[in-house]
């Protein structure tokens, strides 16, 4: 077993969360999805940080997190907000934006 | 330079919680309760964490248990919560031909992707983090975080800040002062509105006090009224029901647990 | 850039002095006339008609001086340089006038004819309220027809062409509110613009083949051009002259042309602008001695043109529209005089002088008949008018004999020097030529004796509350005038004052004294026929009653005459149909090929961005799709280009 099965298994997290990004309808699942990439993202930088011996990797997950926790609380807040006004969390329903 | 070797301990972990971290993404996906899908999440988060700290990340599988599974997915709950269930949890496909392209691209990206990775690191050799962190893990991240990182980490104080009131921006509810209600315009409002009383519970014809039984009317009917929100109702159709008159004589209708009766009063079973 | 020597010119041309100096007045006279006329507007209405007529009648006075003064001309022949029209590269045409017996024939019919015409309109006319127009039109014509014959260079011609054209359609369309004069005056105006692009392509020719285009010029150096470009030019001059004056194959807006008022029919559409073709092939007389083919050509078109006007005259009841008829067949003996070559000159000359006069004034005698009978033109509803009308039927009675070339008459001078000089060429086609010219004659008889006899003649048809009277006196006086040219005219000038001795200078000196057929053999001939087409016509009208309403059952001779043989048929046929098709092709072809591929882009482009906005559903997710795509196409292109 070498660092590249995390590797691979951090791919194939990453496709599962961009296909439930695609297929799911309710805003917050869409965004767990979201938040499953970013973690696979994650799980590659500490592999990478490991396989290069520096600590470099580990920051920037570590960053990545702080940015996931500010996005997780503003992307909530849009979702509530858009719930208040359209009685539903659906990512189809908000579909005025268009042609 | 020193070799990571991947010792059998790990190697056990990595088949036992890498299955475990794909089953949770997989579940996600899947499931069609919101719930579901967050506690599936957190199965694979916590795979994860365990994944950082078998590769000397510690401190940053301490974060991810702590921080995210606990403080966010948390906040994902509350949020569900808050907005209940509503048809977007439906897991029919509204858009034509998307379930099949998802899929599609889906695995060719995890093809490609993964390909790519195996062939580019086919030959990558570990270095470890031996050296990095001669003190540990926390130390060495301290280094480095308040070192060649400070000005990230600052602005990431000022983003954290700004995502707080954002939030708060978003989620408030602005109000005059003295437009709040009193208890009087309330109940004056909701006696303007077509149903002043409460919503009519499972009622004396139900075969079931779950709140997902729908009450019926005296025909037999559901009452729409009556179903909760956020909770998938019963089909009325899957429930045994009282159609006649030569059903009472039958084994079936004499065992009545789930078929009342309607001559013989609202518990049917109580004959059994 | 004038490239010639006077040695050449068939006369020496003097500068103008003195009087013939001033003979611009000529055309500045009746253009100053037409300008204040035209533009004083309503303030000069109650002169206005005075106004006109006295600056034609000035030009006319001045006219009779001019030519007295240029009789002591040595040469007989005097250019007056007025400044520089044009003057662009090699092109420098001088404004100049070119006073030589000639102009000065046209000069003198033009302004004597015109202002009888115009002394005749205010009497026409005194009930008309745009009176003051229609002499300002008139005004305008005498102007552009002084200038269209006084003009010492092509391009000069040109303009008064135009200019007459011009006033011709103007004056045709006078009454505009009537459909069919507005239609004949466009008829006209068209039909006029197929010529004009003749006699303009023949200007190009001249000024690019000798570099000049004033008459000395050309005529002293066209003899140098090969033979083809020599043909090409008085070709294209001979379509410019069938266009102006009514000639074969463009003859049939000529009749329609009578929709004007009268006096434009008599001055415009029989005496003067349509003479302006015999008058443009009579200048050109040196081009068409180099060229024998175009004169033949021109000999065809009159002979043609001549049996076609005068067969078409006996077939219709509209008196001015057989007079017109009977003009279209009289210029069509103009064109066989001057397509005879240097014999003819003279005789066609006299013959279109002569022809001023009577043809004027039968006009206006037929303008004094409708007067009477309320502007009626249905000669079927005349009939017994000599005794109600005795001086217009006196005059046009003269004017009818001088016409039917009845002996010792204009006519019968001038009519038969044409016959005799087509007998001159000694050959065949002399005597077809002849043949032609004399029946002719015998139509000609018929028709002018068709047209009296149900006029003058015979039982009273009129219409009810018709009630003749005789024309007032400022109408009827120019009418004596004209009819007593009738009689002397043709005297005059073949006998008394031959034309031919005053215009030597242009055309040189007569050539046979030696006639092959006798002159008395000659008359005699065509007096006969004369006899026998008045015959014919008393037999066929006189003798019987006149039904009011045309027969419907008549024989295809008939029928084609009626039908002007078919000559508008041919017309739309041939020109207007294909040219429609032509049109909506090319607007078929505007609108499906050249609209079609701007709007067919314009809508490809709207439909493919609206059909790309389709896109656009508004839906994340499929925009997500899109993303995920974007990026397996970008991760697939790195691992092929990693990999390659």
């Amino acid at each position: 077993m070498t660092l590249t099965y995390y590797l691979v298994l951090a791919a194939i997290l990453f496709t599962i969360g961009a296909v439930g990004v695609l297929v799911r309808r309710n805003a917050i699942v869409v965004f767990m999805c979201i938040e499953l990439m970013l973690n696979s993202v994650n799980l590659t930088l500490v592999t990478f940080a490991r396989a290069t011996g520096t600590v470099d990797g580990q920051i920037m997950a570590f960053f990545v997190m702080v940015v996931a926790a500010a996005e997780v609380v503003v992307g909530l807040a849009i979702i509530m907000s858009i719930y208040r006004t359209r009685r539903s969390a659906s990512v189809d329903d908000a579909n005025l934006l268009k042609y | 330079m020193n070799e990571v070797v991947i010792g059998t301990g790990e190697t056990v972990a990595f088949w036992v919680l890498g299955p475990v971290a794909l089953a949770g993404a997989l579940g996600m996906v899947f499931s069609r309760n919101a719930v579901h899908s967050a506690l599936w999440l957190v199965t694979t988060m916590l795979s994860l964490g365990v994944f950082y700290v078998i590769q000397e990340a510690p401190f940053l599988g301490a974060v991810q248990i702590i921080v995210y599974t606990g403080a966010i997915m948390i906040l994902f709950l509350f949020v569900l919560m808050m907005i209940g269930r509503d048809s977007s949890d439906s897991v029919v496909e509204t858009l034509r031909g998307q379930r099949v392209a998802a899929t599609v691209l889906g695995l060719g990206f995890a093809g490609l992707v993964g390909a790519g990775i195996a062939r580019a690191t086919e030959d990558l050799v570990g270095v470890g983090l031996a050296d990095a962190q001669p003190e540990g893990n926390i130390p060495a991240i301290a280094e480095s975080l308040f070192t060649d990182y400070l000005l990230a980490f600052e602005v990431t104080s000022a983003l954290l800040i700004t995502a707080a009131l954002g939030a708060m921006v978003l989620a408030h509810i602005e109000r005059e002062p003295g437009t709040r209600r009193t208890q009087k315009e309330l109940s004056r409002a909701r006696f303007l509105t077509e149903r002043p009383q409460t919503l009519p519970g499972p009622g004396v014809y139900a075969r079931a006090n779950s709140v997902a039984a729908p009450a019926l009317l005296p025909d037999g009917r559901t009452s729409p009224d009556s179903q909760a929100t956020g909770i998938e109702p019963q089909v009325a159709d899957q429930m045994p029901r009282p159609t006649g008159r030569e059903q009472l004589g039958s084994p079936d209708g004499a065992l009545g647990t789930l078929d009342p009766a309607p001559l013989d009063g609202p518990a049917g079973g109580d004959r059994s | 850039m004038e490239i010639i020597s006077a040695e050449v010119l068939p006369s020496e041309v003097v500068p103008a002095e003195g009087l013939l100096g001033a003979s611009w007045l000529l055309i500045a006279l009746p253009l100053a006339g037409a300008a204040v006329l035209l533009l004083g507007g309503r303030r000069t209405d109650r002169w206005g008609h005075l106004l006109g007529t006295a600056t034609v009648v000035g030009a006319f006075l001045l006219a009779v001086l001019c030519t007295f003064s240029l009789a002591d001309v040595e040469g007989r022949s005097v250019d007056v340089d007025l400044f520089t029209f044009i003057s662009t590269g090699q092109l420098d045409v001088r404004a100049g006038l070119l006073y030589d017996p000639l102009s000065a024939v046209f000069v003198l019919l033009i302004t004597g004819v015109g202002s009888l015409i115009h002394v005749y309109s205010i009497g026409y006319m005194a009930h008309d309220p745009a009176r003051r127009r229609f002499f300002a039109y008139l005004n305008l014509f005498v102007a552009a027809m002084l200038l269209l014959v006084l003009g010492n260079s092509f391009v000069a011609l040109y303009v008064g062409w135009e200019g007459v054209g011009l006033a011709s359609y103007l004056l045709i369309a006078f009454w505009y509110t009537r459909p069919g004069a507005a239609t004949a005056a466009k008829k006209a105006f068209i039909m006029n613009r197929v010529g004009d692009v003749g006699l303009a392509l023949a200007i190009f020719v001249m000024f690019a083949q000798l570099g000049t285009t004033s008459y000395e010029g050309v005529f002293g150096t066209v003899g140098t051009l090969a033979g083809g470009t020599i043909t090409a030019i008085g070709l294209l001059l001979l379509l410019g002259a069938c266009g102006k004056s009514g000639q074969f194959p463009l003859q049939a807006w000529l009749p329609d042309a009578m929709e004007g008022p009268t006096p434009v029919s008599a001055l415009i559409h029989a005496a003067t602008m349509v003479t302006a073709g015999v008058y443009l092939i009579a200048r050109s007389a040196p081009i068409y001695d180099e060229t024998p083919t175009a004169r033949t050509v021109v000999l065809a078109v009159g002979a043609v043109t001549l049996l076609i006007g005068a067969i078409a005259g006996c077939a219709f009841d509209d008196i001015k529209k057989v007079l017109a008829y009977s003009t279209v067949s009289q210029i069509g003996y103009m064109f066989l005089a001057v397509g005879l070559g240097p014999a003819g000159y003279v005789a066609g000359l006299a013959h279109l002088l002569a022809h001023g006069f009577f043809k004027a004034g039968l006009f206006l005698g037929a303008g004094s008949v409708m007067h009477a009978m309320d502007d009626s033109v249905d000669m079927r509803r005349y009939g017994g008018l000599a005794r109600k009308l005795p001086i217009t039927f006196a005059t046009f009675g003269l004017g009818y004999l001088a016409l039917i070339g009845f002996p010792f008459l204009s006519g019968f001078y001038t009519k038969d020097a044409i016959i005799e000089a087509a007998l001159d060429r000694d050959d065949a086609w002399g005597w077809v030529l002849a043949g032609v010219a004399v029946l002719g004659a015998g139509l000609t008889a018929f028709y002018m004796t068709r047209l009296m006899l149900m006029t003058f003649f015979g039982r009273a048809r009129w219409a009810d509350g018709v009630h003749p009277h005789e024309s007032p006196t400022v109408m009827t006086a120019p009418m004596v005038v004209l009819s007593l040219g009738s009689i002397g005219a043709g005297f005059l000038l073949v006998k008394a004052f031959p034309l031919s001795d005053w215009l030597e200078p242009v055309f040189g000196e007569e050539h046979s004294a030696e006639h092959v057929v006798a002159p008395l053999t000659v008359g005699l001939v065509v007096t006969g026929v004369m006899l026998l087409g008045v015959l014919a016509a008393w037999l066929f009208v006189g003798r019987r009653e006149v039904p009011v309403t045309a027969p419907v059952r008549v024989s295809p001779v008939t029928r084609a005459a009626r039908n002007a043989l078919y000559a508008d048929t041919i017309n739309e046929s041939l020109l207007m149909r294909p040219g429609q098709w032509l049109t909506r092709a090319l607007v078929w072809v505007d609108n499906r090929g050249v609209d079609g591929a701007v709007n067919g882009l314009a809508a490809g482009l709207g439909g493919s961005s609206s059909r790309l906005g389709r896109t656009q559903t508004g839906f994340v997710r499929t925009y997500a799709l899109g993303m995920l795509g974007g990026a397996v196409l970008v991760a697939g292109a790195l691992l092929a280009v990693t990999s390659g």
